[in-house]
């Protein structure tokens, strides 16, 4: 099953992979902000994950892991 | 089973880079080049000045940090010294194309057998967003507030395609890190550029076409889309040189 | 004793450095230096050696940097403009803790200056040459022997203190034709764990860098730098001649002392006690010597092709208790030891200043 894994700590907001993923299931968490300040990365419908990792490869601060 | 994490050329150190700053992006994929062709432990690795200054705690590898824009004479002598390493240049524009522009040019011209990969964000980011050689025409950064007069200033320098010129440069190519297909030509290309050299091939160079959402004062978004519509234009992706490919070719 | 062969400053220079293992030259043209350059073009390939003619003063600086930091000994040479070109390196070599040796054939400045032989790069090679708290160590030879003895001995102290070392000549030794000897002995191994030599995946990743953004790192490494540079202080090295009973003390380096010397014997000839003190290292300077004979010399003489930089480093080393004198020649004139003796003879006279 395709899992998707945020190293909450090192994100930083950028959404580059909110408008990455194509089945749109990434936004940032409004309600938490993260040691950095920012409102991290998190999936919303971790059962509508394909495991393309569209998300990691746009991430800049390699936050993601995607597994299958 | 995992299909995507960090790579292990990385070190644990968090970039210190602005939020969506691709310099983080094209970090990654020199290191999934390293990991993947296994010469970690074989590498030497040189940054820059600029904001990828700091490159030589996010790299694994063994790493110096080199004069701005000196970086290809170091991996030189680095390379001469010892040519069974891997050696690479990290460099930003400002670096590369300007101060750096005499060590490009003929670290290229001797076919020097180095690998250096070359962001392009049309910007000078560290020093607070001065006009870059890179620098589009009509571009407003800190020194060009009525945006880049090119009857004052000159026109950009386009790298990859300047250097392609030279008989000694072996392997030109400019990808962009705009979306996950670019990312995906940018990390075959800078491993390309990596495998070069393990082959003993000679001078490899990548331009990566990248964003500066800070000094453009754009969101990494809206970064992106600029890029597409004003980098890329001006900057066509494509291969520009590849002396082995024709080579083999032929044969 | 080995046999001797006639060489040229420049090219004993050259040859003792292959001696030293230096297999890695990088330099740029430019006059009076150029045989170093020659002599390496056609030495290094047949040893398995690097030469390299780089594309400016700055890169080959910067490739001498790579190679040092691949732990390899490593050299560039230039003369006095080129110098200057290579100074934004050589801070950074000094930052970073990198050996290497650097050969400056001094010429005439400032500017672009002229071809002929002078010491005006007292002040550059003394005082660091780029920007920032550092020092490189500074050889002056005066015979094509010594030019070849101190290029041997300047690889080892590089390394042992992990610092740049500059060889300074000028034109007249670079060109002149001596009898050499080029029995140097065994080369000293240092250990160098900082190296860039890959990790092999078996160590943690060697950086070379000079950058600290903090200050307190900054200063720390600073103050452990000169804290070498005091250990230093124990490699000074000077010629003393005719200084047991000597009243009126010449001071000069290279070219300058040779000339000097000859003054020295024409001046005992007219019954004045003059001697020479010939500093070898410049940094170090043999501050002891010239503190020695503070005591018991009426004035001092400083000798040399420029206006007067030298000068300084003897007022410092003898607490201004004995007037210091200066006879010099500057843009490519050499003093003639008639003007030496000249100048004694008025201080003797008591025309001070």
């Amino acid at each position: 099953m395709a899992k998707v894994t945020f190293n909450t700590d090192l994100c930083k907001g950028c959404s580059l992979c909110v408008s990455a993923c194509p089945k749109k299931i990434i936004e940032l968490d409004g309600s938490t902000i993260n040691a950095k300040g920012h409102h991290p990365a998190r999936i919303v419908d971790q059962e509508a994950c394909i495991a393309c990792a569209f998300c990691a490869t746009m991430c800049p601060d390699c936050v993601i892991t995607v597994e299958k | 089973m995992v299909v995507f994490e960090k790579p292990k050329a990385l070190t644990d150190t968090p970039f210190h880079y602005c939020p969506g700053c691709t310099h983080g992006i094209v970090h990654r994929l020199v290191a999934e080049a390293i990991d993947e062709l296994g010469i970690e432990g074989n590498t030497i690795g040189v940054a820059p000045v600029g904001c990828a200054v700091f490159a030589y705690n996010y790299f694994a590898c063994d790493m110096i940090e080199a004069a701005h824009g000196r970086a290809p004479a170091v991996a030189t002598g680095l390379k001469r010294a010892d040519g069974s390493k891997i050696v690479f240049t990290y460099q930003g524009d400002g670096d590369l194309a300007s101060i750096g522009t005499a060590e490009t040019v003929h670290a290229a011209a001797r076919g020097e057998n180095i690998t250096i990969i070359f962001i392009n964000n049309a910007i000078y980011g560290m020093t607070g967003g001065q006009m870059a050689p890179t620098s589009l025409p009509g571009q407003i950064t800190q020194t060009s507030p009525y945006g880049r007069d090119v009857e004052t200033v000159g026109y950009p320098v386009k790298i990859a395609e300047m250097l392609s010129t030279l008989d000694g440069a072996g392997y030109i190519e400019r990808v962009a890190v705009n979306n996950v297909k670019n990312v995906r030509n940018a990390k075959k290309a800078i491993k390309k550029a990596f495998q070069n050299q393990v082959e003993g091939k000679g001078f490899s160079l990548v331009e990566v076409v990248s964003t500066c959402p800070t000094n453009w004062g754009l969101t990494p978004e809206k970064a992106l889309e600029w890029l597409e519509e004003n980098m890329i234009p001006y900057y066509p992706l494509g291969v520009y040189k590849d002396k082995f490919a024709d080579k083999e070719e032929t044969k | 004793m080995s046999e001797k062969v006639l060489m040229k400053g420049n090219e004993a220079i050259a040859e003792a450095a292959i001696m030293a293992g230096c297999r890695h030259y990088f330099g740029y043209p430019i006059t009076p230096q150029t045989e170093i350059a020659a002599y390496m073009s056609k030495r290094m390939p047949k040893i398995g050696g690097v030469f390299l003619q780089a594309e400016s003063e700055i890169a080959a600086v910067n490739m001498v940097i790579g190679a040092a930091a691949a732990g390899k000994r490593a050299m560039t040479s230039s003369s006095s403009p080129g110098i200057s070109l290579k100074s934004e390196g050589l801070s950074y070599m000094a930052g970073c803790d990198l050996p290497a040796l650097i050969v400056n054939v001094q010429r005439g400045g400032p500017g672009l200056g002229g071809i002929q032989p002078s010491q005006s790069d007292y002040y550059q090679a003394t005082r660091g040459s780029g920007h920032g708290d550092y020092h490189l160590i500074v050889l002056a030879p005066d015979s094509v022997q010594e030019m070849a003895d101190l290029t041997f001995k300047g690889f080892d102290l590089a390394e042992e203190y992990r610092m740049p070392c500059m060889m300074l000549a000028d034109g007249t030794l670079g060109q002149m034709m001596e009898p050499v000897s080029l029995d140097m002995g065994d080369v000293k191994k240092h250990d160098k764990p900082w190296a860039l030599t890959g990790t092999e995946m078996k160590r943690p990743h060697n950086i070379v860098n000079s950058l600290a953004l903090e200050p307190q790192q900054l200063e720390q490494w600073n103050i452990e730098r000169f804290k070498r540079y005091d250990v230093l202080k124990k490699e000074a090295m000077a010629e003393t001649y005719r200084m047991e009973d000597a009243e009126y003390c010449i001071v000069a380096f290279g070219i300058a002392a040779r000339i000097s010397k000859n003054a020295v014997n024409a001046l005992r000839e007219k019954g004045i006690k003059a001697g020479l003190i010939r500093p070898i290292t410049l940094y170090p300077f043999p501050e002891e010597v010239i503190r020695e004979a503070t005591g018991r010399c009426k004035a001092f003489l400083s000798v040399e092709l420029s206006m007067g930089q030298m000068i300084d480093d003897v007022k410092l080393a003898s607490d201004c208790r004995r007037p210091v004198h200066l006879c010099s020649r500057t843009g490519g004139m050499i003093p003639t030891p008639d003007e030496v003796v000249a100048a004694i003879m008025k201080i003797a006279e008591g025309g001070n200043n």
